[in-house]
């Protein structure tokens, strides 16, 4: 656990980065700072592992104050991640990442199999650890700066937007990876980012700064949605709120209709006689696409005489992509698929808007908090 | 001029003498180098960790550096008590031109390393010293390399005017030469000269090759 107990840090030219805060980073979850540029988001988490030290106020750590601690022994027990991640250049890639066991005094040996582990767990190849960082990817980089931050196991992790270099896809997955790694390793995790959508993903809690270091609120995402706190805070958590917020709706009561379906390979005898959309699948029950309505088939159905169906919505996820499935389906109607991908079931978006609302009400009813 | 050559050469005492030559040559002006490299980088570091001492580091190097090289053989004994004729004035001058002249590369080469790299040293939980060594100074090397193989050169053709107070290495090939009219002696002092400097100029190359393999790991630049 890590406790801001009213941190401020004047710089020496006067700038005010962080004003007079208070903070509570609850052990073994993952807490975002999210603000606009020069918000005081790096100065903050710098103060945790001593490279900035606050001009009043105090850091605890479990309890203890940090300004108890040598500074380069705290250090190795937290894990930094940067931007640019920060890599040795004049290290092997699988030196970089024996870094800090190196610096507890493991062997080489000892520190490069650590090493070569951590490879592993951040999904990369064992052969890239012989290679230089220049010889990687911006993804790879940030990658192996994870592995790297994790190498000696410390419990708590600092993470300097380290996503933000990289493009919105293999940002999107370094997000998965390290959301699936926190479900393995369950660290103090502390993320910095300005990118309020990502804070959203990935925070157990986001702490929202203003300019000048102030904290304009801290809340789960759920609530930084439903409740901005004041008119900062609304719109820098930005428009479609409400629709966002739907990710965190869980899909109880989703209940799927069947669609007439037809298997790719099959004849215009098969295709079903009523005049509605037709959904295609193939021999594993994977939907392939959209017949149109009253829409013939020539010999045997293939995927190219197919409208391309919308996004699918997994089962048990949350209504978010159940909308979003009924949303993008030419038929309007939102595909359900299970784990494998097999199709279950369509909903409709009256549907999943029907739910929304009669949740709503019973909500409202109970007198609960909306 | 081949004959007069051959000539010089069919003598043994000759031949011990060039040899000779070459070897005082060779250790007057490494011997500096390597010590003038030695003193420049504290220097350098101080003048990169200290703002304030900075200008005076650097306006101090650029002082030593405009003293004429003969001036300084002679004052040097003249300081530290020795004779005039001490191979020490030489390697002392030396030093400090090699030191005068590193100490602004270095402070550049350690500025040119990222940012992001001693800050994730740092947050590493490297101390200062650690850091310097294994991370700061390695990669520094490349950006200090090209001042030392200036320096090795300067220091080379600085020896040879050591032969105007009797210890010059190859120096002495063409005071003596001159003296005695022997244009075949002043020719192999001056192509051994060049050949000196050429060499070592190879060997600290691949040295550097040698010590910075990450600097030909082709591929993407990274990200500053
Ligand atoms: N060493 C320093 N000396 C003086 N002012 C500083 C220093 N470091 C940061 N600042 C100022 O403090 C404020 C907060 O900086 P900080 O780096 O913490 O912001 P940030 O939220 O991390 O910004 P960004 O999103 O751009 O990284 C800024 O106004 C910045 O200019
Ligand atoms: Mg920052």
């Amino acid at each position: 656990m890590i406790e801001f107990q009213s941190v401020h840090k004047q710089y020496g030219n006067g700038t005010v980065a962080v004003q007079d805060l208070s903070l509570t980073v609850e052990a073994g979850t993952i807490t975002v700072l999210v603000g606009p540029s020069g918000c005081g988001k790096t100065t903050l988490m710098r103060m945790v592992n001593r490279m900035i030290d606050p001009s009043s106020g105090s850091v605890l750590l479990d309890g203890t104050d940090i300004r108890e601690r040598d500074p380069a022994r705290l250090r190795r027990g937290i894990g930094y991640v940067i931007q640019q991640a920060g890599l040795f250049p004049h290290r092997t890639v699988l030196d970089n990442v024996a870094t800090v066991p190196r610096l507890f005094g493991n062997s080489r040996r000892d520190a490069r199999r650590r090493a070569a582990e951590l490879l592993e767990r951040v999904g990369l190849p064992n052969d890239l650890g012989k290679r230089y960082p220049v010889q990687l990817s911006g993804g790879q980089q940030q990658r192996v700066g994870v592995a790297r931050a994790l190498a000696a196991d410390p419990p708590v992790l600092l993470m300097d937007e380290p996503f933000s270099a990289v493009d919105p896809v293999v940002r999107a997955d370094l997000q998965d990876e390290l959301l699936r790694l926190q479900d393995e390793l369950g660290k103090t995790v502390l993320f910095v980012t300005h990118d309020i959508d990502e804070a959203i993903k990935l925070g157990d809690r986001v702490a929202v700064l203003r300019q000048g270091g102030y904290l304009a609120q801290y809340a789960a995402p759920d609530d930084l949605l439903a409740e901005p706190a004041d008119d900062f805070v609304t719109s820098f958590v930005g428009r479609d709120r409400g629709y966002r917020r739907l990710s965190f709706l869980d899909s109880q009561g989703v209940c799927p209709e069947q669609a007439d379906t037809i298997r790719i390979g099959d004849t215009s005898a098969d295709v079903p006689s009523r005049a509605g959309w037709v959904l295609a699948l193939d021999h594993e029950r994977r939907p392939r696409g959209w017949l149109l309505p009253d829409a013939t088939v020539d010999g045997q159905l293939t995927e190219n005489q197919l409208l391309a169906g919308g996004s699918l919505y997994t089962e048990g996820t949350s209504l978010r992509g159940a909308l979003d499935a009924a949303l993008s389906a030419p038929s309007g109607l939102g595909v359900v698929v299970d784990a494998d991908g097999a199709y279950v079931g369509v909903v409709t978006a009256r549907h999943v808007l029907d739910l929304i609302e009669s949740r709503r009400r019973s909500v409202t009813t109970e007198g609960a908090v909306p | 001029m081949i004959e007069e050559l051959l000539k010089f050469f069919g003598s043994p005492s000759n031949r011990e003498m060039v040899l000779d030559a070459l070897a005082e040559h060779t250790y007057l002006s490494l011997v500096p180098l390597l010590l003038g490299f030695l003193v420049a980088l504290p220097i350098g570091r101080l003048a990169q960790r200290v703002y304030w001492l900075r200008g005076m580091l650097l306006g101090a190097a650029n002082v030593f550096y405009t003293i004429p090289s003969l001036a300084l053989y002679v004052l040097i004994p003249g300081l530290f008590g020795w004779p005039l004729l001490s191979s020490n004035n030489v390697v002392i001058a030396l030093t400090i031109y090699t030191a005068a002249l590193l100490v602004r590369p270095t402070l550049d080469a350690l500025e040119s390393v990222p940012g992001h790299v001693t800050a994730a040293a740092t947050a590493m939980g490297y101390r200062t010293g650690r850091s310097f060594l294994t991370v700061e100074l390695p990669l520094a090397v490349p950006a200090i390399a090209s001042g030392v193989r200036v320096a090795s050169v300067s220091s080379i053709s600085l020896v040879s005017l050591g032969a105007l107070i009797g210890t010059g290495g190859l120096g002495k090939l063409f005071t003596d030469g001159f003296q005695r009219w022997y244009p075949a002696q002043v020719l192999i002092g001056i192509v051994l000269t060049v050949l000196l400097a050429l060499v070592v100029d190879l060997l600290l190359v691949g040295l550097w090759r040698l010590i910075t393999p990450w600097t030909r790991a082709g591929g993407r630049v990274l990200p500053s």
